[in-house]
């Protein structure tokens, strides 16, 4: 008998946990309202992220309406102009993007990829969501409150986004404010949920290096957040202390629409440095998730393991803490002190180097493998192309002299629009693809799923590549109007209508998206427990959607890494992680 | 194999799309062409990694897309290989921050017969001031703000009577003189930004910032706000206009001095103050 490896590590979990710890739901509320299930918990965050993200998405249609036609649209002024956007990026950004990543898919396949039964605090992570939930909503209602939402711009700078010639200097600002606090508590409760689940609840021979690379994604990017976030945190109690109290942290003396001010003594760049020692970070918070997802996307698709693990592991982490000693990069004309531009642009570009590799690693696992083009891999071949494309436009901006001429314009927004905009939302998308029939025991519309792929792919870099060139040209961003401006041809203009015809395209055809995903819950195939013959254990789970405790009476055991396949010698072109080796014999339980 | 030529029309189509744009940046109209040869070089090496990963992920998506039959290599990793992709990339890493280092050096680094220039920004619009006489700026403070002093000048400072303000005028600058551009705001945070110059910096209030710029052709050109400022940020223009020597003088002699623009009592006893001049 050979050794079953791993076996009986200290602070491995049992393989039978007892009925009472698994806080089983008693009614219907506790099924599916507060569950305390993290794959109800999952659906619940990633439902309401989709939400917010379609009200983000419609404010997108309409600063494209006002971009490419300007003056045509009487219903939108600059007031809301301002407003659009800024609702538009801290959507986007925090209550989308870090919400289905970290909430969203770190709730569903953490415990499922480990071989939990769920998460460890799971009365936490239930709070988490409807702290996030309640976020959200004072987040909305700033759209319904007297002088609107916030017009500040996302990056909510002082003093501009606290004084009286920003719309939504009333409520908005101070609603924003506290709606970023309660989302930092739900996150941190989400979050310190999904660093001890992956350290302390991984199953028998689950050792970190067979962590399959979305784990390790999820994982560092959670561990970032909970060190990130509270520079945000901090920043947004002081700004509203200033907005309410009068204080002045961040506000040095000024005239108010020609009135001497009461405030004095603060600085506006604390704010900037705060804001973005989160905010850089926050980029690579999205990032990290999306490379370990797309990894997996891409293993399993060319059915072949992913090329360099061990380096993609590193790069993972390596890009992690970098990530926080580059952040004054985006503050490279703020004025702050000048020999700051060679220790931001030294870190930034050394960057580039780990992430070169991770992309460098996706397409050498594409090389020599028997690549399914499904749409899952074609989402993963799209976020090749428009993250290579934004990450390289990063070495423009990161490399401190060439940002000057290029920050504040257009190609800042076309950059960081292709890189975490496109990118990971080709990752979400592919991703909700690739594991719905887990969540949902059913398969998607392949043809519908197909469109959808080639509209949002061509039409997305359709839309931001061009605009890197108005940048170039010098057109700033954020402007209502460009007005007559003697550098901004009349051609610059048409393509501006050009994007903003493509952008609404693109946005109308996401409901193709949400009709298939609606209409295959309900009519699509059944697709059995493991459509994809994938290694990773959550399609191993004994009943397909996964039920409350995930694996049935016992855990799986864990005797390999997470990408064995197309072995040489091997009958089937995957083996399981919890395929036991040839010749070994498994007790039963043998462990508990 | 459709795929794999979209994918590849997608970067040759982003090529040629960068060969025959018609949008570019503007005619440079300052010292900071090397600023320009950065970019250029950026887009050099940028632009062959591009290609270079999207081509061999097109290969491989024609050569190795699933037939009956086909099994993938086993291949975990290649230690040789990653190390030689990852001494490449920091060769081409280098290749543009190297540049970019020096050429920032040159940036923040002011050369000693620059004149000075002050450029104010509040919600929405430009003033503009110069050096009187004597060469220098006289203090200022936004505290000292009011209707008749916009621009916060320290009345009891001798250097200040004789500054040149505009307000709500357009700013002349000199060909072929060295210019350093302090930027002050007195209520938010502005940015004065005039694409054909390359630099460009925010004004903060509470902070003196600056950059510096020779002009190296004649002209008119258009002052943006590029920091957001509020709802009419995109309002808040102005024009620089680079004269010949001739007619810059010409114009400066029109401009009147901040003593000029004073009520008369405060510069007299601005005067009995400073001990006369």
């Amino acid at each position: 008998m050979v050794d079953i490896p791993y076996e009986g590590i200290a602070g491995t979990p049992p393989a039978e946990v007892p009925d009472v710890e698994l806080y089983h739901p008693r009614s219907w509320w506790t099924r599916y309202v507060f569950s305390q299930d993290a794959k109800v918990i999952a659906i619940q965050y990633s439902l309401t992220a989709s939400a917010i993200g379609l009200v983000a998405l419609v404010l997108s249609w309409l600063m494209r309406l006002q971009l490419g036609f300007p003056g045509t649209f009487s219903f939108i002024d600059a007031n809301q102009y301002l407003q659009f956007i800024t609702m538009h990026g801290m959507i986007m950004v925090i209550y989308l993007l870090t919400a289905l990543f970290l909430g969203g898919f770190g709730n569903y396949l953490i415990p499922l990829m480990v071989g939990a039964r769920d998460m460890v605090f799971p009365y936490v992570n239930m709070l988490s969501y409807w702290v996030y939930l309640l976020a959200v909503l004072v987040l909305a209602s700033t759209f319904f409150v007297p002088g609107g939402p916030t017009g500040a711009g996302w990056t909510l700078y002082p003093p501009q986004a606290i004084l009286s010639g920003t719309p939504g200097q009333d409520w908005g600002i101070i609603l924003m404010m506290s709606s970023l606090i309660l989302f930092i508590i739900g996150f941190t409760m989400g979050g310190l949920n999904y660093v001890v689940t992956v350290l302390q609840a991984r199953t028998r021979g689950m050792t970190l290096m067979r962590l399959p690379l979305t784990v390790w994604g999820i994982f560092t990017a959670t561990v970032m957040a909970l060190l990130a976030f509270p520079a945000l945190f901090v920043a947004s109690v002081m700004l509203l202390l200033d907005r309410l109290l009068g204080t002045s942290f961040f506000m040095p003396s000024l005239v108010e629409m020609g009135q001497q001010s009461k405030y004095g003594g603060g600085s506006p760049l604390l704010f900037q440095h705060l804001f973005w020692f989160f905010g850089h970070p926050e980029v690579y918070i999205v990032a990290l998730p999306a490379f370990g997802i797309v990894s997996d996307l891409i293993s399993t698709h060319a059915r072949k393991n992913i090329f360099g693990y061990r380096m993609m592991v590193w790069a993972i982490v390596a890009i992690g803490a970098l990530s926080f000693v580059v952040w004054a990069h985006h503050m490279y004309v703020s004025g702050m002190f000048p020999q700051f531009g060679y220790f931001f642009a030294t870190t930034t570009l050394i960057i580039a180097i780990p992430t070169a590799i991770k992309v460098y690693n996706w397409v050498l696992t594409l090389w020599r493998g028997d690549i399914h083009l499904r749409v899952p891999m074609l989402f993963a071949l799209g976020f090749i192309i428009t993250f290579v494309n934004g990450g390289l436009t990063g070495l423009f901006l990161g490399n401190v002299v060439v940002d000057v001429p290029l920050s504040d314009t257009m190609f800042v927004v076309a950059h960081f629009h292709m890189v975490m905009g496109v990118a990971p939302i080709m990752v979400v998308l592919g991703a909700i693809y690739h594991w719905y029939p887990k969540v949902t025991g059913r398969m998607y519309n392949d043809a519908l799923g197909k469109f959808h792929f080639w509209v949002t792919f061509l039409g997305a870099y359709l839309i931001f590549f061009p605009m890197h060139y108005l940048g170039l040209l010098g057109v700033p961003r954020r402007y209502f109007e460009l007005g007559d401006t003697s550098f901004i041809p009349s051609s610059a203009h048409s393509l501006n209508a050009f994007i903003s015809v493509v952008a609404l395209t693109v946005g109308f055809s996401q409901m193709v998206f949400l009709f298939n995903l609606a209409w295959s819950l309900f009519k699509g195939e059944a697709s059995g427990g493991n459509p994809w013959r994938a290694t990773t254990l959550e399609w191993q789970t004994p009943e397909t959607p996964p039920g409350h405790g995930n694996w049935g009476k016992e855990l799986p055991v864990v005797y390999r890494w997470a990408y064995d396949y197309s072995v040489p010698g091997a009958e089937e072109d995957f083996i399981p992680q919890n395929q036991p080796p040839r010749g070994t014999h498994v007790v039963q339980g043998a462990a508990s | 194999m459709a795929v794999a030529l979209i994918l590849l029309l997608v970067a040759i189509g982003s090529v040629l799309f960068h060969i025959y744009s018609p949008w570019w940046w503007t005619p440079i109209a300052t010292n900071w062409a090397y600023i320009d040869h950065t970019i250029n070089i950026t887009f050099w090496i940028t632009g062959f990694v591009f290609v270079a990963v999207i081509a061999f992920m097109a290969y491989c998506v024609f050569r190795f897309h699933h037939k009956e039959g086909r099994r993938a290599d086993y291949n975990p990793e290649n230690k040789k290989l990653e190390w030689w992709l990852s001494v490449g990339t920091g060769i081409g890493v280098a290749a543009m921050l190297a540049p970019g280092l020096v050429v920032w050096h040159q940036f923040v680094t002011v050369p000693a017969d620059a004149t000075e220039v002050e450029v104010m920004g509040q919600q929405w619009q430009w003033s503009f001031r110069l050096p009187g006489k004597d060469g220098r700026l006289g203090t200022s403070d936004v505290r000292n703000i009011a209707s008749d002093n916009p621009m916060g000048l320290n009345r009891d400072d001798p250097h200040a009577q004789d500054d040149v303000v505009i307000e709500n005028g357009d700013l002349h600058l000199q060909l072929g003189k060295p210019v350093k551009v302090l930027l002050r705001s007195v209520d938010v945070l502005h940015d004065f930004y005039v694409p054909e110059f390359r630099a460009k910096m925010d004004m903060v209030p509470g902070m003196v910032t600056y950059f510096w710029i020779t002009p190296i052709r004649t002209g008119t050109f258009d002052v943006l706000c590029a920091e957001l400022c509020g709802a009419a940020h995109y309002q808040m223009r102005a024009k620089v206009i680079i004269d010949e020597e001739r007619e810059y003088h010409a114009w400066l002699e029109q401009q009147k001095t901040f003593a000029e623009l004073s009520p008369a009592n405060t510069v007299v006893k601005a005067r009995f103050q400073s001990g006369g001049k």
